[in-house]
């Protein structure tokens, strides 16, 4: 099962209300993903810990109806 | 996580400095993203160990759990969870990786 682009980006906006989002369709099969996402929240965090609160806002879908998503994280 | 499978990845960790949980092997992989950190450390010429997650599916998602990480690859250098594709290939663009492995005392083609 897939997720469209706005599906993706409202979870990371509603996880992360600061961030602008900026996603992707790399093969236009509606299941490889990238994202670029800013926020002032990364601020003083690992990269672990900003992809991890990407990953949270997807709410556990990365890696089941989400399948790739190349993310990029930007204070 | 049963403890079997906690074993076994804390046994693949501790036994290679630089161990990559991946679908396929490094000669053969099944995913691009986990072809991509294995081609990187190829060109740095590290010695790595390729452990296929696509053998053992509790160690697929038992990885996910131990790292708390939702994907695959996962690539761990001296028992230090380092990043999946995405933050592997950034450091190897701007060179925190090969930074990271000196510190770690792994050696690589410099």
């Amino acid at each position: 099962m897939a997720m469209n682009l706005k599906d993706i980006e409202k979870h990371i906006k509603e996880g992360l209300p600061d961030a602008i989002v900026k996603i992707e369709d790399l093969a236009g099969d509606g299941n490889h993903y990238s994202a670029t996402v800013t926020s002032k929240e990364f601020s003083g965090k690992s990269k672990i810990e900003q992809h991890k609160m990407v990953y949270n806002s997807l709410k556990g879908k990365m890696g089941n109806e989400l399948h790739a998503l190349a993310i990029k994280t930007k204070e | 996580m049963d403890q079997q499978t906690k074993d076994l990845i804390n046994n693949e960790i501790t036994n290679s400095a630089v161990c990559l949980f991946m679908k396929g092997t490094p000669d053969a992989p099944q995913c691009g993203f986990s072809m991509a950190i294995s081609n990187m450390l190829k060109i740095l010429e590290v010695n790595f160990k390729g452990v296929n997650v696509l053998e053992n599916q509790s160690l697929r998602e038992g990885i996910k759990e131990f790292s708390d990480w939702p994907t695959i690859p996962q690539l761990y250098i001296k028992k230090e969870f380092v990043g999946g594709c995405d933050i592997v290939k950034e450091m190897y663009e701007n060179g925190e990786l090969k930074k990271f492995l000196e510190d770690k005392e792994i050696s690589f083609k410099k």
